[in-house]
């Protein structure tokens, strides 16, 4: 059997030993980056725009008028944090259901995507918004008025989603 | 004897090195944010200037926690214990030659104490009780290790700051600050002339002043805070004030001894009034004790800390005989 063999790193050399050539080093090294550009947003005035992966609030897609979801309650069942309500109804629409209460706590949700993943109709999608403030609980409750998204607003994640099948 | 100019020269300091130690900190806060490509306190005030307004402020406002179990006058002493002699040792510096206000000569120090050197010696040796007495009254086993390990710190290296600074004393021939400052005149800073003593002392005042990399009395990762893990409010505040007080202190008593005090060169032979002559030599000395404190700064975001190990190793095996050899190099050259 062989022997595992002892790796010796190379020594410190004498002048690296003395330490000070090597701190002026490091300190050339941090005084430079001092001078280099910023990564910091001012956050009020500049926003973050986040790019198509991004998790954000979940939206419900807005197809011509009215909302592609059909109500089947998978995205209510999937949800860790209990998030989302959904009460179905009947419609003469084509998809014949239609959720006629879809509410979301964001107090609780937690951006996890599952109920976007688990939509068999890619009704339920996370959007690009990441601003959740809330004075009272009652705001947190984002009912179809709030949820409700054109679908142009959204293209580029239902984009990303498909190219990431 | 003339009380008045002595305790004008008090406040005067007193209140120069209360703003520098509030700015200080804000100038930390920025110069790190720069080093780590952030902006840093921007937003109270233009630039951020009143930032440290709001932080005295804030301070003020916090609750006042002492744990059950401490010794409550203990703990409430060893952070003014801790300022008081931070802000005492700078009444032997010497921050101008004499300046001729008033129709008399004013000599710009606090005290003209005769053993100037001497004085910041056992004063800043001192400063460990408020740190040890600080860790000891918190009954906290984390402040007990910061107050240790402070103390073994600070008497490793009190010895090679003390045999360091010899080396100059031997050339200057005299413990008086303002004498020692006096024979650096025309740019014959003992930076130059004893550069292994300057080395020596730079590296002892970080670990006196407990800066990184020698901060092992806080050191966040292990002690949670150290010494002051039980302190909050203005407590906290004043020992956050000594610790910048201190460095205050440190670069000013390294410009005095190395790098010239306020000796400007050339300064006196352009015909200036005396007036003005003395203004910039107080600049000088101004602005040569903030280039130190930003090279305090910057090393603090540079290296990493030492282990515990490594701090013994570097005082005692390393500091102490390079500060004995300077002696005797010094003392071979004088010889000669
Ligand atoms: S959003 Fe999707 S998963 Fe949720 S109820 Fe509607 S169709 Fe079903
Ligand atoms: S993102 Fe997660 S937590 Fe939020 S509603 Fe969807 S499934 Fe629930």
């Amino acid at each position: 059997m062989e022997q595992s063999k002892v790796i010796r790193k190379k020594d410190l050399t004498l002048l690296e030993r003395m330490y000070i050539p090597e701190i002026l080093k490091g300190m050339r090294i941090t005084i430079g980056q001092m001078f280099k550009p910023k990564f910091t947003v001012q956050y009020p005035e500049d926003k973050f725009v986040p790019s198509a992966s991004f998790r954000g609030r979940p939206v419900l897609v807005e197809e011509n008028g009215i909302e592609r979801c059909v109500a089947c309650g998978l995205c209510s069942r999937v949800c860790p944090a209990l998030a989302i309500e959904v009460q179905a109804s009947e419609t003469v629409e084509n998809k014949e259901r239609y959720p006629e209460k879809f509410e979301i706590n964001m107090l609780r949700c937690i951006l996890c995507g599952f109920c976007e993943e688990v939509c068999p109709e890619e009704a339920i999608i996370m959007s690009n918004e990441y601003e959740l403030v809330f004075e009272n609980q009652k705001d947190a409750l984002f009912a179809k008025d709030k949820l409700l998204v054109p679908i142009e607003k959204v293209q580029a994640r239902l984009d990303f989603l498909r190219s990431h099948r | 004897m003339d009380i008045i100019e002595p305790l004008v020269k008090i406040v005067f300091i007193f209140l120069i090195t209360l703003t520098t130690v509030a700015y200080l900190v804000l100038v930390e806060r920025r110069v790190s944010a720069f080093i780590q490509n952030r902006i840093g306190p921007n937003r109270v005030g233009p630039a951020g200037l009143l930032q440290p307004v709001a932080d005295i402020v804030k301070l003020f406002l916090k609750e006042d926690i002492v744990p059950k179990a401490a010794n409550k006058f203990v703990h409430s002493l060893a952070p003014l214990i801790s300022l008081v002699v931070a802000m005492t040792t700078f009444a032997v510096i010497p921050f101008g030659n004499s300046i001729h206000l008033f129709g008399r000569d004013i000599k710009l120090m606090i005290a003209d104490v005769n053993v100037g050197i001497l004085y910041i010696l056992a004063l800043s040796s001192l400063g460990v009780y408020g740190i040890t007495l600080s860790g000891w009254s918190s009954n906290n086993k984390y402040s007990l290790l910061g107050g240790l390990r402070s103390s073994a710190q600070m008497i490793s290296y009190e010895l090679s700051m003390g045999l360091s600074i010899i080396g100059v004393l031997m050339i200057a021939g005299t413990l008086r600050l303002d004498k020692i400052v006096e024979s650096q005149a025309q740019g014959m800073w003992y930076f130059w002339r004893t550069p292994i003593s300057f080395i020596t002392f730079v590296i002892a005042s970080f670990a006196e002043t407990n800066r990184l990399p020698f901060d092992l009395p806080e050191a966040e990762p292990e002690l949670v805070g150290g010494y002051h893990t039980e302190y909050s409010g203005m407590k906290f505040g004043l020992f956050f004030l000594a610790e910048y007080a201190n460095m205050i202190t440190a670069s000013a008593i390294i410009v005095t001894l190395y790098l010239g005090g306020w000796q400007l060169p050339f300064v006196g032979h352009i015909g200036l009034p005396d007036l003005a002559v003395s203004l910039l030599q107080i600049a000088a000395f101004g602005v040569k004790v903030g280039l130190v404190l930003l090279f305090f700064i910057v090393i603090r975001w540079t290296i990493p800390r030492f282990r515990y190990d490594q701090l013994m190793n570097i005082g005692w095996k390393v500091m102490l005989p390079l500060a004995l050899a300077n002696i005797l190099i010094t003392g071979v050259a004088l010889l000669w």
